[in-house]
């Protein structure tokens, strides 16, 4: 659905994305991750043609981008760093325009078609008023459903919940599922770990330009072949399982072991208590903090440029 | 994309704000002459306004001597700046532009609703002052000679006949004013490439319709400086008044063709250079 090869983008000296091999799949569930300030968004308006590539190639659909970004484009669905709307007009008004604008979609459809984007996201109720009177939250439900208005068959989001109050999130999270479901492939950037940990089947991390890992979810967050045990009676677990502790901390010993079950037997049979018990699974945050420095947004003393 | 610019500049209120206050202008102009019946003499004051007492048909003209030197290129000015970087400031551009709207497209759409907007204020600013004109200051038959309709339509106030003057009928006094009017236009449309281009330079539209201002300003500034002498038939301002020739006997075809000439070069040139500057450019806002 979308690749690209040594994607490259230089401003001036700073070095913004850095051979970039994205791989995303038809059906994907794309998480696009990172710290501040390391590339996504670069990356995102690439895909879109909006900034163009100091080397490298990208192909969506099969079609190179940005040469012939035209024909993909009527099929794409995005939301760029937040909404953005003529505010003195309503929300139903700011559809319609975008939606007559560029190749347009059928006019005669038109009504039908953003009545159904506002009841996708939520804004079917939605009056006359201008969307400069409207909450963060609804513009950023305005935008989605103008990603929506012609059925994408990929959709690009860039933090597509910012703004939004826990209901909300869930409300999009179920949405985006819903969409992908129905064969719309999903590519979300965001650096909120928790959104992508819950809707993403693939995540690809970049860190200051770079692509540094790129993966199926279920593969990284596979078990490690440890075993973690709480237990009130963690001594005498330690000392029972001596040797294949490998971690220590009060209640809590991780042990070398592939199969929790059998440890629980162990346990039990020693008429240990075991308050939880399950495999080790690294968990996305430990993941991106391994191999990723601090944004950009954070520029310590003596760091110049903040380089 | 066209339409879609041209619902953008009718449900703009500012369209509407500018183009009455544009209007307004002169209509206030007209009731302090008509109350006090003091017209600034021949040669002060915006041009033909001296004659307009005594013939309220030329009062279109008069009109647009009135807002052509600061009004009008304001105005023109404010909707160009604002027409790409205005979409940049907004954050709408890149959603336009990933909808898809190609760059050229866009940018032509925005230059026809400019070119709307500027006939539009400058018909809406010849219009109402006809109206004006005629309820205020009456309808006559406009004299005028090889030196211009201001002296002539005073002496023609004398004398019922001016020895050096002709009589224009009311539909010749329609075509002068319709040339002046299309000279006009066609003057703020260099303003407006102006402004244009620097809109693609910006995400600012302020700082685009200011820029283009300030190039005004310094193009006002070497005109009547003889220093600059050398330079002024190039610069765009030059000839901006030059559609007052339109109102002499015989019509003095040399600075109106000049006029047009240079306008052309001006919007043809920096339309290219907002073209080529647009289609090549990163979308960052």
């Amino acid at each position: 659905m979308i690749v690209t090869r040594a994607l490259t983008k230089r401003y001036g000296r700073v070095l913004a994305v850095d051979r970039v091999d994205l791989d995303v799949r038809e059906g994907d569930r794309y998480g696009f991750l990172g710290p501040n300030g390391s590339g996504k968004t670069t990356v995102v308006r690439m895909l879109l043609g909006l900034v163009y590539a100091t080397s490298g190639e990208i192909e969506i659909m099969g079609r190179p981008v940005p040469s012939r970004v035209g024909e993909v484009l009527p099929r794409i669905g995005a939301l760029v760093e937040g909404p953005s709307c003529y505010g003195h007009l309503s929300g139903r008004a700011n559809l319609a325009l975008i939606d007559a604008a560029g190749k347009a979609g059928p006019r005669r459809t038109r009504r039908r078609r953003i009545g159904e984007a506002l009841d996708r996201v939520g804004l079917a109720g939605v009056d006359n008023r201008a969307v400069k009177k409207y909450s963060l939250g609804m513009r950023q439900r305005l935008g989605l459903a103008a990603a929506l208005l012609r059925a994408p068959r990929l959709l690009v989001l860039d933090e597509p919940t910012n703004g939004l109050d826990p209901q909300g999130i869930r409300e999009i999270r179920d949405l985006l599922a819903e969409l992908n479901q129905g064969g719309t492939t999903v590519f979300l950037s965001s650096h909120q770990l928790s959104e992508v940990e819950q809707l993403c089947t693939r995540v690809g991390i970049v860190d200051r330009g770079r692509l540094v890992l790129q993966q199926d979810l279920d593969a990284l967050r596979a078990p490690t072949g440890r075993v973690v045990v709480r237990t009130p009676d963690a001594d005498r677990a330690a000392a029972l399982l001596d040797g294949r502790v490998d971690e220590r901390d009060g209640d809590r010993l991780v042990i070398a072991a592939a199969d929790p079950a059998a440890v629980n037997a162990d346990l039990v049979a020693a008429g240990l208590r075991v308050s939880e018990i399950g495999p080790e699974r690294p968990s996305l945050e430990e993941l991106m903090l391994s191999v990723t420095g601090s944004g950009s947004d954070r520029i310590d003393a003596g760091s110049g440029d903040g380089e | 994309m066209i339409t879609v610019e041209l619902v953008k500049l009718v449900r703009r209120p500012r369209s509407w704000v500018s183009v009455a206050l544009l209007c307004g202008l002169p209509v206030t102009v007209a009731v302090f002459v008509a109350v006090t019946h003091l017209a600034p003499p021949p040669g002060q004051g915006p041009a033909l306004l001296s004659a307009v007492l005594t013939n309220g048909s030329l009062y279109p003209a008069a009109a647009l001597a009135i807002v052509l030197p600061l009004f009008l290129p304001v105005a023109v000015a404010v909707v160009a700046g604002d027409s790409i970087a205005g979409e940049a400031g907004s954050g709408m551009l890149r959603y336009l532009l990933a909808r898809p709207v190609g760059r050229t497209r866009l940018l032509v759409a925005k230059l026809i609703a400019l070119v709307v907007y500027t006939v539009t204020a400058v018909v809406a600013v010849a219009g109402t002052s006809y109206l004006t004109g005629r309820l205020l200051f009456g309808v006559q038959p406009v004299a005028v000679t090889s030196h211009g309709v201001t002296s002539s339509a005073i002496a023609a106030n004398f004398a019922a006949t001016s020895l050096s003057g002709t009589s224009l009928s009311p539909g010749e006094v329609l075509v002068r004013t319709l040339g002046a009017i299309a000279f006009i236009a066609v003057s703020m449309l260099g303003v407006g490439a102006i402004a244009l281009f620097l809109s693609t330079l910006t995400d600012s539209s302020l700082g685009a319709a200011l820029g283009a201002l300030a190039a005004l300003v310094t193009s006002q500034v070497l005109v009547t400086l003889n220093a600059a002498a050398s330079v002024s038939p190039y610069l765009p301002t030059r000839y901006w008044l030059a559609w007052v020739d339109f109102f002499r006997e015989p019509i003095l075809w040399r600075n109106i063709e000049r006029g047009f000439a240079v306008q052309a070069v001006y919007v043809v040139v920096l339309l290219g250079a907002a073209w080529a500057n647009f289609a090549t450019k990163d979308i960052t806002s």
